[in-house]
């Protein structure tokens, strides 16, 4: 009898790169319902072209790279990215703004650079970054949340017309939709010589930080922790990344409490909790060696306070991952683990 | 029972599936006596054994018929009595796929022992107890198959041993032969356990067991009652039955990279190669059998002992023989096993199991994926290895690098590719690369040697020019040499390109 010749393992774990992928994919809901809830339709229908256009992105790009479709599309990897730049839009952001953000991800950040694996930088944070630096009126323009002054919620037709038409529908006031962010708020009159104290008794924020933001923040902390439970995602770079938000804060608001939010705030606010579980986690453009995703997740932390405090934007995660990415390759290389029985030399 | 001692893990590792119970129920069989037994003279690392006989001899059960060449080798055995037919190349169970020297004998089914000599290990000189287990042909019998009487002379590399570590952890999925040893025949491997003590007089010796075996730990410790020896139930986690990692697990000490154990005061053997000892010392015979598992899709999967050089597939038909759809047939576990062309090869000392896989038993065949640097294989990995960092480099032929990454530490354990999502062959890679380096190493080694002997030509041709000079000289004294100025110095100038090379 003959047999067949395989080298060994000849057992594996069933683990596939689309089961992780759809993974992230799940643990993203409770935010996703959370956004939703409070800023409207806008949050699904984003969802929707962004991953209608990084579908047909991916498909194109696959095609002529000549890999096969069916192998590669069933990683769900495309999906991954269409959301993670969908949710971090503002709700009524024009249906152009989110194919130019999806499709510089997909083609530009992902494919060109090879692909799956290969890319160096977070194509989602490509997107968004393309998008903010080109329309940052329109990117910095968000709905007010739902029970904060909007007497009516929108409805869908009036959401998608918003949206595919650029039309605000009559009824409301033309500032009575949209708003500055809660950590806009802050940057703005922190400006002005306000107090931190006298500023947090703006409606815009809740309990912890914004009002609304804080309800999808908490969905989304959920989700994230499920991901470190099931190992989706590593827990290193989540910690690192808000400690790193919460030694540096909390240094601030030591030194002076008016002037600078408390830690708890920092923590809790704009992209701080999605970014440490989704955005920074994203294991291709990471570091890959276990203290190496500390201190990844660190800088990281680090820098979106400096960003947000000292800088132009009122927040900071997008820079500051793709600030990390660059950094990963050098960061890896001076982390490596000390091998086993390099100990003893 | 055992109390729980202080373990120290190791890094990594994996809880795989098990599948012992498939063949961990009934007693070990003995092996049905085959007509004819075909004994490769090479199953053990090291030298081959020197054939002592020719076709037509009549050998008796026991008899050397392979005699140990330089330190490390291990003798080989008639393991029935009968005819010598052919001492030729044959096809043996190795990786490689190639054939190998083996002695062919025809069974006469007398089973006519030779004379049999008990031997009382207090009373002979160390080396001398060393030499009878060489003789023995006494190999580790755990898969490497290293000669045991290299392990147990600690020569010049350390005044006494610290521990002696008894291996039966039995870490790979489906193999149970040395648990039904342990569970049936604990006496014997304590006994040999006591000779090997004997020579390597260490300050504590240790017995490492899985946990999920309590009957083996709770024979092996009724076994060692009074001896001083203690056994140590150790978590069920893959690859913890791997020498240096059940070190680790046992003693907190790390072997260092490229060392032995014996350069941190620890030993270790299988318990299998402990019950040969037994076997050799205290009954006089070599090492002729082994206890092998045959599992997997076979019919009866169980342990038979059986007689080195018995053909798999007679194993196979003794255990029931194939069910239907068996694809792969691996000797060893189906984590660090190898698959087989044929199953018309002979048993050695290295093969502890052999698994017939089916569809059902292995992993459905996965695409390979772009790595994505999850890092799943750097938290599996027991060696501490960046194994994607490993798999970059291989794949990109950049092995000074893969060296730079301690490709050299990789005990090729296969956990990165179990738990890879991308299902990258990461062990094929650094295979690939470990060979590439030595096949670079013994070019580079050729080149040295050429370039050798190179320079002692023209030295050569140097030293005859001036003999010829002296020659002249002395026909005709008086006269000036017929070359002007200092003969050249050696090498030197020389336009071979290869001395720019030297270091």
């Amino acid at each position: 009898m003959r047999f067949k010749t395989v080298t060994s393992p000849h057992i594996l774990q069933d683990t596939r790169v689309g089961q992780i992928m759809r993974r992230v994919l799940y643990a993203m809901l409770p935010g996703i319902a959370a956004l939703t809830w409070f800023f409207g339709w806008g949050i699904l229908i984003n969802l929707t072209i962004a991953t209608t256009v990084a579908l047909l992105a991916e498909t194109a790009m696959l095609a002529a790279r000549g890999k096969p479709l069916a192998l590669h599309l069933g990683d769900s990897s495309a999906i991954v990215t269409a959301w993670l730049l969908a949710v971090a839009l503002p709700p009524l952001a024009p249906w152009w703004m989110t194919m130019i953000g999806v499709l510089s991800a997909i083609i530009v950040a992902k494919h060109l650079y090879g692909g799956l694996g290969y890319n160096p930088f977070n194509p989602a944070m490509i997107g968004y970054v393309v998008l903010l630096i080109s329309f940052p009126r329109e990117m910095s323009t968000w709905l007010i949340p739902h029970g904060l002054d909007q007497p009516q919620a929108m409805t869908f037709l009036e959401t998608a017309r918003a949206i595919f038409n650029s039309e605000l529908p009559a009824r409301f006031a033309p500032d009575a939709l949209t708003g500055a962010t809660p950590l806009d708020v802050l940057r703005t009159r922190l400006g002005l010589g306000k107090t931190v104290t006298e500023i947090r008794n703006s409606p815009v924020f809740g309990i912890v930080s914004g009002h609304g933001w804080e309800w999808a923040a908490l969905g989304f902390l959920l989700g994230g922790l499920w991901l470190v439970y099931t190992r989706a995602a590593d827990w290193r770079i989540p910690a690192g990344m808000l400690g790193g938000i919460a030694v540096i804060s909390s240094t601030f608001y030591l030194i002076n409490p008016q002037h600078y939010a408390p830690p708890w705030f920092h923590l809790w606010s704009g992209a701080a909790i999605f970014g440490a579980f989704f955005i920074a986690t994203d294991p291709v453009t990471a570091c890959a060696t276990p203290r190496g995703r500390l201190i990844y997740g660190a800088g990281i932390g680090i820098l979106v306070y400096i960003i947000r405090g000292f800088g132009g934007y009122p927040d900071g995660v997008a820079f500051s991952v793709l600030l990390m990415n660059i950094a990963a390759p050098t960061i890896d290389l001076y982390t490596q683990p000390k091998v086993f029985g390099a100990r003893h030399r | 029972m055992n109390a729980l001692k202080r373990l120290f893990p190791f890094h990594g590792g994996l809880k795989t599936v098990r599948h012992k119970a498939e063949s961990n129920q009934s007693p070990i069989q003995p092996g049905i006596l085959p007509a004819r037994l075909t004994v490769p003279l090479r199953q053990h690392i090291g030298a081959m054994a020197k054939p002592r006989v020719q076709p037509g001899d009549r050998v008796l059960k026991g008899q050397m018929i392979g005699q140990p060449e330089g330190y490390i080798s291990a003798a080989i055995h008639a393991p029935t009595s009968g005819v010598v037919t052919a001492v030729e190349s044959r096809p043996v169970p190795h990786p490689s796929g190639l054939p190998d020297l083996c002695v062919v004998i025809d069974s006469d089914g007398e089973e006519r022992w030779m004379d049999r000599q008990p031997v009382d290990y207090r009373a002979l000189h160390p080396s001398e107890l060393r030499n009878v287990l060489r003789n023995a042909g006494i190999v580790g019998l755990g898969g490497a198959a290293f000669p045991s009487a290299v392990k147990l002379n600690l020569g010049g590399q350390s005044e006494w041993l610290e521990t002696l570590i008894l291996n039966g952890a039995e870490c790979e999925p489906w193999i149970t032969c040395d648990d039904r040893l342990m569970r049936e025949r604990a006496a014997g491997i304590v006994a040999g356990l006591r000779v090997m003590a004997h020579l390597l007089e260490p300050r504590e010796v240790l017995i490492g067991i899985e946990a999920d075996k309590p009957e083996a730990i709770a024979a092996m410790t009724d076994a060692c009652a009074g001896t001083g020896y203690e056994v140590r139930p150790i978590p069920t986690r893959y690859p913890s039955g791997s020498g240096k990692q059940l070190v680790k697990l046992l003693t907190g000490k790390e072997t260092p990279v490229e060392g032995l154990p014996v350069d941190v005061g620890v030993q270790c053997f299988n318990v299998a190669t402990a019950y040969t000892v037994h076997r050799a010392i205290d009954h006089g015979e070599p090492l002729i059998s082994r206890v092998v598992t045959v599992t997997g899709h076979v019919r009866q999967p169980g342990n038979i002992e059986a007689l080195l050089g018995t053909p798999f597939a007679q194993l196979v038909e003794q255990c029931g023989g194939y069910r239907d759809g068996v694809e792969r047939l691996i000797m060893g576990g189906p984590m660090m096993g190898f698959a087989l062309h044929s199953d018309e090869v002979p048993l050695t000392k290295a093969a502890n199991c052999i698994l017939a896989a089916s569809a059902a038993e292995l992993a459905p065949e996965q695409s390979v994926m772009p790595c994505i640097r999850c890092g799943a294989c750097v938290e599996a990995c027991p060696a501490d290895l960046l194994p994607q960092q490993l798999y970059w480099h291989a794949r990109a032929r950049e092995f000074d690098k893969a060296r730079d990454y301690h490709l050299f530490s990789c005990i090729e354990c296969g956990c990165c590719s179990y738990v890879c999502p991308s299902h990258i062959p990461l062990v094929q890679y650094y295979r690939y690369a470990k060979n590439e380096i030595w096949a670079q190493e013994k070019e580079k080694e050729k080149a040295e040697l050429a370039r050798r002997r190179h320079q002692a030509r023209l030295e050569r041709l140097e030293r005859e020019k001036q003999e010829r000079e002296a020659k002249l000289r002395q026909k005709a004294p008086g006269k000036a040499p017929l070359t002007p100025g200092p003969s050249p110095t050696r090498g030197e100038g020389s336009p071979d390109p290869a001395s720019s090379s030297n270091p």
